[in-house]
């Protein structure tokens, strides 16, 4: 049992990760990874948002209608985000601030609904939260691995903190103002999962068709 | 279900099919209260806090905008220096008919009351508020020394909202600062850059003649206008268009305008 908890851990940061392996949730993933703080309380949030939201759809899986469950689901997971949107505005105001909209966003994030659906309404709670954390944690992953190259080379910084001093500030690093829009987002997944598949090659689909090869007359 | 039932009606209700219309009335219903309890509880709960902050983020603002802020200084000691004031923008007077303290002037640009729609409307508000809370700082001896006033206007993701800071004369810039705005990080949101905003230090709005000459533009400044230019943000020419509209609207006729006209006269 333990084995298995571990591998529901573990599995979704790169074997099985829903950003890269099961391509969800890259709207978020587009939006917020300009600047690696922002990236890294989104993370959280989507941790806590779904690790809580399985749980308790798991707690509550043997007495939902199956005719309601996707609105039982989403007023879980709605409930969750509004709360830790009261919260950051509470306690991480500033940040709250450039977050705000996405954090509502996070409702609509596919990977809390597919993790719901496809594995809390089948398997009992504390199995299911570790699954919404090992999810969480692989978005996490893939979040800051975009932030930091995002920040690194379109702002010269991470965490807010200058590495390479930009020229607007008198240093000497011109920054490529592209990786702060959202497009560059996709490039930068787009290379992640191209270096996963190669790393594990297992993780490329099969083909759905292939040319034949027919026989000349 | 047979009379001699002796369950409790909780343990018959959960031996119900899951999908009957009576369990999934009461599931929906039930979840729904406890989910509404539970949001309503923390947003009432955080709320006194979440205002705290916003206060105290407006505040930074103020204390930033006129060159007091330092960190770790005690914020509301630093904001007692600053008297509010609500300034009436027809007459360009000020107003006792609020309490400064407490008015809100975003919710008072949507009271139809309080706030006239706008038909030139450069600055891309839709409705303006005709009262405007300003800040006057004074001096040791009790003249004011510099006034803040609030400015906002559309960029180009987002209404900009921040503050301009002039000298007592009305006409002389100390300083200027947004704190509310959704512009690109690294290319709209360099208006906060501390080094484009200490552009801003010591240029004047207007020439001698009264005309408005404030600008933001590319570029390099025309001979003998450096003091009326701003060099627009690389890479962020429709936020430098729509900091330049609503620094120019609300410095305008329709803006402060009036009101500053009687700073520079002494007759307020």
């Amino acid at each position: 049992m333990a084995q298995t908890r571990r591998t529901y851990l573990v599995d979704p940061l790169v074997d099985n990760n829903p950003i890269t392996l099961q391509v969800l949730g890259i709207c978020s993933a587009l939006a917020v990874t300009s600047s690696l703080k922002v990236s890294f309380v989104m993370a959280l949030a989507v941790i806590f948002v779904t690790g809580f939201s399985s749980m308790f759809i798991s707690m509550l899986r043997n007495q939902i209608p199956s005719s309601i469950r996707i609105i039982v689901q989403m007023v879980i997971i709605a409930s969750l985000v509004i709360l830790v949107d009261q919260i950051l505005k509470a306690f991480l105001y500033e940040i709250s601030k450039t977050l705000s909209v996405f954090v509502g966003l996070i409702i609509t994030n596919c990977i809390v609904m597919g993790r719901a659906e496809a594995f809390a309404m089948k398997n009992p709670p504390l199995d299911s939260f570790v699954d919404g954390v090992g999810n969480g944690l692989g978005y996490g992953f893939i979040l800051m691995l975009v932030g930091t190259i995002r920040e690194l080379f379109g702002a010269g910084s991470l965490f807010g903190i200058t590495i390479l001093p930009t020229v607007n500030n008198g240093g000497w690093y011109v920054p490529n103002g592209m990786l702060l829009l959202p497009p560059s987002a996709f490039f930068i997944i787009g290379l992640i999962i191209w270096a996963f598949r190669s790393w594990k090659p297992e993780q490329v689909e099969e083909r759905e068709f292939s040319i034949q090869k027919v026989e000349a007359h | 279900m047979p009379e001699n039932d002796t369950r409790g009606f909780f343990e018959r209700w959960k031996a119900l099919p899951v999908d009957s219309v009576p369990k999934t009335v009461t599931v929906a219903v039930v979840l729904c209260l406890f989910c509404s309890m539970v949001v309503a509880a923390a947003a009432v709960s955080l709320r006194p806090i979440q205002e705290v902050n916003k206060l105290r983020d407006k505040q930074i603002n103020i204390l930033q905008v006129a060159g007091v802020y330092e960190p770790g200084i005690n914020i509301q000691e630093a904001f007692a220096a600053f008297e509010p004031r609500v300034v009436d923008l027809e007459t360009g007077t000020f107003t006792d008919e609020f309490d400064a303290a407490n008015f809100d002037d975003r919710a008072a640009a949507s009271d139809p009351a309080l706030s006239v729609a706008l038909e030139d409307d450069p600055a891309g508000i839709g409705r303006q508020s005709r009262y405007q809370t300003v800040y006057l700082l004074n001096d040791a001896a009790g003249n004011i020394d510099k006034v803040i006033l609030p400015i906002h206007g559309y960029g180009l993701w987002s209404t900009l909202y921040g503050f301009i800071a002039l000298e007592e004369n009305g006409n002389d810039i100390y300083g200027l600062q947004f704190y509310d705005h959704a512009e690109t990080p690294g290319l709209g949101a360099e208006v906060d850059n501390p080094r484009w905003k200490a552009q801003w230090a010591s240029k004047a709005l207007r020439d001698e003649s009264g005309a408005l000459k404030i600008s933001v533009a590319k570029g390099g400044a025309p001979a003998g206008e450096e003091q009326y230019h701003i060099d627009a943000l690389a890479g962020a020419t429709l936020t430098s268009v729509g900091v330049d509209n609503l620094v120019r609207f609300w410095m305008g006729e329709d803006g402060f305008g009036p009101f500053l006209d009687n700073l520079k006269a002494g007759a307020l």
